[in-house]
């Protein structure tokens, strides 16, 4: 038994700026900023899973050494971060001025702190308007990174206040190198179609692909890792299924059986939601159905979407969807 | 983990997982009474052996702000499990607080028995109904789950993967619990009838299975309440909707028999009786719709998509909207007034 058990997520997130992988504009950017030391207050956004939590840690321990934990403030979610607490904690730690120009070993460090704003999404309208003036304020000692999933939910003055970095979901390529990296340090067995499946499954979020990678490792007691095993375990519903469904509605008078299907497919325990995002993808690579069809079910199945998210009832959704599916492609297949 | 009936491969892989001494978080997911909260409880058994039945519950008051929020706690020496949904709006402060002092502090290597073979690193969270958090609160458990790693691990169980939020699932190996197949729940039930020395003819054991729609709970309830009501079973009888159920048939019959403002006035009698036994809204509506789906089966199907677009539309805005029986009525009064305007088309009358 590991003594230390330690998820791989964890273990080979980069130490380096450099050893990040793909991202390359963040990265170069980054890298000439630690050269020069001068960094900018920073917004990383982007999908899960896509490094941007990694990278700005990785920035900071190239930057700070030793001294990482004296100069970095990392606020997440998980901290509460109302108003009071910009106002005090946020603002007390950026106010504290830094003049120490080396650290222990002697490296020499850039003679501002660091503050981590994590997760960003998640902080109120009035507690960014409250960042504002404190990010100008002390910009000479203190230097943001905020990081979110989505750049909208931030408020206009501070985005204006940052340099903004984009990280896009990984490569195929990218994913496959890192995912080899760690199956060979780790002894994985795993074939390059199975690597082509979790790469595929994860939708370049490298932290699932790793997650994923790890599940079935152990799932499969160190054994070689079957290909049936990563669809079991990513949730995602058979594509045959699927592809059955759509050719099922374009029969005439499909409806009562589809009613039947839809009812199997939800006790299964497959989530709606990830139903339609497949459906979605079928949908539209389709080539029996016409263009107009298309448009209608699309709009259907984003409207679904929505109300599953606002919580509506799965069975009712699911059936609705259907239902538009049936009226759009019958007259194409009659 | 063995004496699971049902889904015996994932079973053996999970527990093969286990055994191996590490785990990520899991999330469990899947209809309800499919075995989720059953196969949860067996994995912990696994891990940390029958220490972990001996429970206590206590209710866990903390500070925030100026107000105090309360909620119960399930643990043994190992575990601890809770429904943070209990707290309603404070969900979010339950996380932050709790959930985040707790992981972050290790487990001592003493066991009660003074034997630390069965000690690991780390302790379990049992979440419970995941997907009712809000947003904020599952936001604020992301950098949690990733940081207290080594001393804590979660276990989620949720209905619908798709109102956890992404960050969360890739962080975890979610497990998809499939609800068993009648076949499946009519053997549990033969067992359980033996083992309570009870004879179940295999037409009822069918029966119930094919009522209780997948879910495994209810299958043995029924079997529970039959056993009380009539025993040694009749082979031939009819299984016992329950009575909220057959109730709701009853006011679908009454819309499609006439429409009329009447009518409506009587069916909304009944709703709200079904509402005053904290029959939940969206039960109704669900199982109201299914009702006039069977009641319409001859009619054409694109009345049936009509009937099932408003249906799926006040759904909706009953969930989004605080008084559930404005919707039901309102869905109630769209049904009858399509019902009828088929009719009049139908019969030229």
């Amino acid at each position: 038994m590991a003594e230390r058990a330690v998820p791989w997520v964890e273990k080979y997130r980069p130490r380096t700026v450099t050893d990040v992988a793909h991202q390359t504009e963040v990265v170069d950017t980054l890298r000439k900023a630690v050269e020069t030391r001068n960094l900018p207050h920073l917004i990383f956004y982007g999908p899960p899973g896509t490094g941007k939590t990694s990278t700005i840690l990785a920035c900071a321990r190239d930057l700070y050494g030793s001294d990482f934990k004296k100069r970095v403030l990392e606020l997440n979610a998980s901290d509460e971060r109302g108003i009071s607490i910009v106002r005090n904690k946020i603002k007390s730690f950026a106010m504290v001025a830094v003049n120490a120009k080396t650290n222990a070993e002697g490296q020499s460090i850039p003679p501002y702190k660091l503050i981590v704003l994590d997760e960003a999404d998640s902080m109120t309208t009035d507690a960014q308007s409250a960042l504002r003036r404190t990010m100008e304020t002390y910009c000479r000692i203190t230097r943001f990174c905020i990081i979110c999933n989505y750049v909208s939910r931030l408020i206009p003055p501070i985005t204006s206040r940052c340099a903004k970095f984009h990280f896009k979901p990984l490569p195929k390529q990218a994913t496959l190198d890192r995912l080899k990296m760690i199956a060979a340090a780790e002894g994985v067995g795993c074939s390059d179609r199975v690597f082509a499946l979790i790469e595929e499954q994860s939708e370049g979020d490298m932290r699932k692909a790793i997650q994923m990678m790890q599940s079935l490792h152990r799932l499969a007691m160190d054994g070689e890792i079957a290909e049936q095993a990563v669809l079991d375990i990513s949730g995602a519903v058979p594509a045959e299924t699927v592809r059955a469904l759509i050719a099922g509605c374009q029969q005439p008078n499909a409806f009562k059986q589809i009613q039947a299907e839809v009812d199997a497919l939800l006790l299964q325990g497959y989530p709606a939601g990830q139903l339609l995002a497949q459906l979605s993808g079928e949908v539209v690579s389709s080539a029996t159905l016409p263009d107009v069809a298309k448009g209608v079910i699309s709009k259907g199945l984003a409207e679904a979407d929505k109300h599953l998210v606002d919580g509506a009832n799965e069975y009712l959704q699911l059936l609705n969807v259907f239902a538009i599916i049936c009226r759009s492609a019958a007259p194409a297949a009659a | 983990m063995d004496q699971l009936d049902y889904h015996m491969e994932l079973s053996q892989s999970l527990k093969a997982m286990v055994n191996r001494g590490d785990f990520p978080h899991i999330l469990f997911y899947g209809p309800s009474g499919a075995g989720k909260k059953t196969r949860v409880l067996a994995l912990l058994r696994d891990i940390y052996g029958p220490a972990v039945e001996k429970v206590k519950v206590e209710h866990k008051q903390f500070k925030v702000g100026s107000t105090t929020v309360e909620i119960p706690i399930l643990s043994s020496a190992h575990h601890l499990e809770l429904n943070p949904g209990d707290a309603g709006n404070r969900d979010r402060d339950v996380v932050q607080e709790l959930i985040k002092e707790i992981a972050a502090s290790a487990p001592l290597p003493t066991s009660s028995s003074g034997d630390t073979s069965d000690w690991k690193p780390f302790k379990v969270v049992v979440l419970n109904e995941v997907d009712n958090l809000s947003k904020e609160a599952q936001h604020a458990l992301r950098r949690t789950m990733e940081k207290y790693i080594t001393t804590c691990r979660i276990m989620m169980t949720c209905n619908n993967a798709c109102r956890v939020i992404a960050p969360i699932r890739s962080r975890c190996l979610c497990v998809r619990v499939a609800a068993p197949s009648a076949a499946q729940i009519a053997a549990v039930l033969q067992a359980t009838a033996r083992k309570e020395a009870v004879t179940l003819p295999p037409l009822l054991a069918e029966k119930l299975a094919a009522q209780a729609h997948g879910n495994l709970r209810k299958a043995l309830l029924t079997l529970e309440a039959a056993r009380v009501a009539q025993y040694p079973f009749d082979p031939k009888g009819e299984v016992r909707q329950a009575d909220w159920e057959a109730f709701i048939d009853g006011v679908a019959a009454d819309c499609v028999r006439e429409q009329s403002p009447r009518k409506l006035g009587e069916v909304r009698n009944k709703l709200y009786d079904l509402l005053a036994h904290c029959i939940p809204p969206d039960m109704i509506m669900e199982r109201l719709t299914r009702a006039l789906l069977v009641k319409l089966k001859h009619d054409p199907p694109l009345l049936q998509m009509e009937v099932l677009h408003h249906a799926a539309l006040y759904e909706v805005r009953m969930i989004s909207g605080s008084k559930a029986i404005f919707h039901l009525e309102a869905f109630i009064a769209k049904f009858m007034a399509v019902y009828k305007r088929h009719l009049f088309t139908s019969f030229g009358g």
